[in-house]
């Protein structure tokens, strides 16, 4: 690595730290701008009571002390405040039980992605216009077509309700089978679609080309030579996916009632719960900020070719 | 008169005017094809970029005139009439279903218009709301993308056209909006707006277009016009440079003939395309927020809101999940494959 590449390396680093700022900044901006108070709808409360609450929280402090404190709590704490509708438990502890079972789908539902996709992908390559080709491609043309949550719902319809094969419950045993599969099946028509476009043009490349004339096996080509450099352009959709995942989980979990941090994040939209949607917002807009970050810095470090702006 | 070789004698057959058998070669045969016409010609051969169109038009059309003629209203709970308790017969008919008084009416030989999917669990025909569903998705996709097509332009080419600080300036706000996480984003605005908008638009006439929609608006002005803008930049960028441009104003042509003539002809492609292709990423995020319940507000339907509502009679009544699924589905690749058919048509520069 030269000292060009470490400064991009630093210079996305900083980009990075900067728009989780803007994103944890506009999240409390735009939150506190919302009128009346998180407790005015609460039934039964005088004003003496919501007085005291708001006391309580911080709430009647200028906004930029309160945006001061939320931000050193932050960095300093990890501490995204207290839920206000779950009583008594913080946001980053709720957010950590939920993260469990969402990594485990979102990462399960990656990997998944990535090997069929890829498979996928090179077959209908390799086997170009052929007929296989078209069904792969006609069915990956269906499926990023459709949105995440129409095909979990026909999922759900199809293999808990009609066939009874998977239960509709996400939390009982077997049931991330199909929020995994929902989850998988969007990225991996993607990248099927990304790897047979970038293996025809690695095919037509003149090493491909040489190689073949001076007799390496069909085999060795197309593993050494055609899909390694093929894989180079999916692996930028490595960030995207992430953030897919991250947004498609939310109706995901949803729909198969799976207790993780995106069935939390949209009922904390419905119960006005602000800690909860800022802190998640933030913490999953980090996520996806970190990760596009490490897809850039892979990208550059796997393919010294690449020119950097 | 002996030409000399080698010399520089002019040679004056050259210069005898031309017979009327050779004029007739330059004579043309057919009007010169135009850009547009290329393109055109170029779309309609391409068969599934040619079907795409019509099924569009179709769906499009169908999603206007039907609500005119059709007997039923989306809003029109058809068990409820003024004066009389509420006939719940009327609540989740299954297709070619009728409610008790229709029934009767059907009995004493009137006839009566079928609900083609039943009614749902508010006895409202469901055929009607579906169409409707697909007004309000399409309607929210094209001035979705209408929006982001004049804001990213107008920000795009003040970019390209002035560079320097300017252009820095922009580029660097469009590098920080474009790595947002933009769903989440979404999600956050369509929240804070849906709350703030609320009572602000009230009794105004946007009221009837409901705060949600207006909010999505909001956020598609504010977040998608990035990759637009990025686009146009580029072009106008790498246009400027071109050696007809060049020629053109060594030729003494002023700012406004350049700009007129080969710059917006050489970008409109490129723009319509794109906006053309961001039609149905708009159809995606209003589905997936009405989906969350952050989408249009009730009784309005959407094809997103319909979705979400039939899960909660799914075992019962999977088909009022089907139809706006595939609905929804039929749209989306069909606007995705005539996206990609134009682009083949009118930027013969990809092709390749």
């Amino acid at each position: 690595m030269n000292t060009k590449t470490l400064l991009y390396i630093v210079k996305r680093i900083l980009l990075a730290i900067f728009t989780v700022w803007v994103v944890i900044t506009v999240t409390f901006f735009v939150m506190h701008a919302v009128p009346g108070g998180p407790f005015v709808g609460e039934k039964a409360t005088t004003p003496a009571v919501q007085a005291a609450m708001e006391a309580k929280y911080g709430l009647d402090k200028p906004l930029l002390e309160q945006y001061g404190t939320y931000l050193k709590d932050i960095v300093t704490k990890f501490d995204f405040g207290p839920s206000l509708k779950q009583r008594g438990r913080m946001v980053v502890d709720i957010i950590m039980d939920g993260m469990k079972t969402s990594l485990k789908l979102g990462l399960i539902a990656a990997v998944i992605a990535a090997l069929i996709g890829i498979v996928l992908g090179a077959v209908a390559a390799l086997r170009r216009n052929k007929f296989i080709d078209r069904v792969i491609m006609v069915i990956t043309t269906a499926f990023v077509s459709m949105p995440s949550f129409i095909i979990g719902s026909l999922l759900l319809l199809c293999f808990s309700l009609l066939l009874h094969w998977f239960p509709a419950n996400g939390a009982a045993s077997g049931g991330l089978v199909l929020p995994i599969i929902t989850l998988a099946l969007y990225p991996m028509a993607y990248i099927t679609r990304l790897t047979r476009s970038s293996m025809l043009d690695v095919l037509g490349q003149d090493y491909i080309r040489t190689a073949r004339a001076k007799g390496v096996s069909g085999t060795k080509v197309i593993f050494g030579h055609a899909l390694k450099n093929s894989l180079i352009p999916v692996l930028t959709y490595f960030g995207p996916m992430l953030a897919y995942i991250v947004t498609g989980s939310l109706v995901v979990e949803q729909i198969f009632a799976v207790p993780g941090i995106g069935r939390q994040f949209v009922s904390s939209i419905t119960n006005r719960d602000y800690p909860m949607i800022m802190g998640t917002t933030i913490i999953l807009a980090a996520l996806i900020v970190v990760m596009n970050l490490v897809t850039d810095i892979l990208y550059k470090v796997v393919d010294p070719r690449i020119t950097l702006e | 008169m002996q030409k000399k070789k080698f010399t520089f004698h002019v040679d004056l057959d050259s210069f005898i005017p031309a017979s009327d058998a050779e004029k007739e070669y330059l004579v043309q045969m057919r009007p010169s094809s135009t850009f547009f016409k290329d393109g055109v010609k170029r779309l309609y051969k391409n068969k599934v970029a040619f079907v795409s169109f019509i099924i569009i038009v179709l769906i499009t059309l169908s999603s206007i005139i039907l609500p005119m003629i059709w007997p039923y209203s989306y809003e029109d709970q058809l068990g409820v009439r003024p004066g009389k308790p509420v006939d719940s017969s009327y609540n989740n008919l299954k297709p070619f279903e009728y409610g008790k008084t229709e029934e009767a009416m059907i009995e004493a030989g009137e006839s009566v218009f079928p609900h083609v999917f039943g009614t749902d669990a508010s006895g409202r025909d469901y055929f009607i709301r579906v169409i409707y569903g697909t007004r309000i998705s399409l309607a929210v996709g094209f001035f979705a993308s209408i929006i982001v097509l004049l804001i990213g332009t107008v920000i795009g080419s003040i970019s390209g056209y002035f560079g320097g600080k300017v252009d820095l300036i922009i580029m660097r706000i469009v590098d920080i909006i474009y790595s947002l996480p933009d769903m989440l984003m979404v999600i956050l605005l369509s929240t804070v707006l849906k709350m703030t908008l609320a009572p602000a638009i009230e009794g105004t006439p946007l009221a009837s277009i409901g705060s949600n929609i207006i909010s999505l608006f909001i956020v598609f002005a504010l977040l998608y016009w990035v990759s637009m803008s990025r686009l146009i930049r580029g072009q106008i960028l790498s246009l400027r440079e071109q050696e007809y441009v060049l020629s053109a104003r060594a030729t003494g042509a002023k700012g406004s003939w350049i700009i007129r003539k080969h710059l917006i002809p050489n970008c409109i492609s490129v723009v319509i395309i794109s906006a053309a292709l961001q039609i149905p990423s708009a159809i995606f995020t209003e589905s997936y927020l009405s989906f969350l319940g952050l989408g249009v507000n009730a009784p309005m339907p959407s094809l997103g809101s319909l979705a979400s509502q039939a899960l909660n009679g799914l075992a019962s009544y999977p088909y009022r999940l089907v139809i706006p699924a595939i609905m929804i589905s039929l749209i989306v690749l069909s606007l995705n494959l005539f996206g990609d058919g134009l682009r083949d048509a009118f930027d013969p520069k990809l092709n390749g």
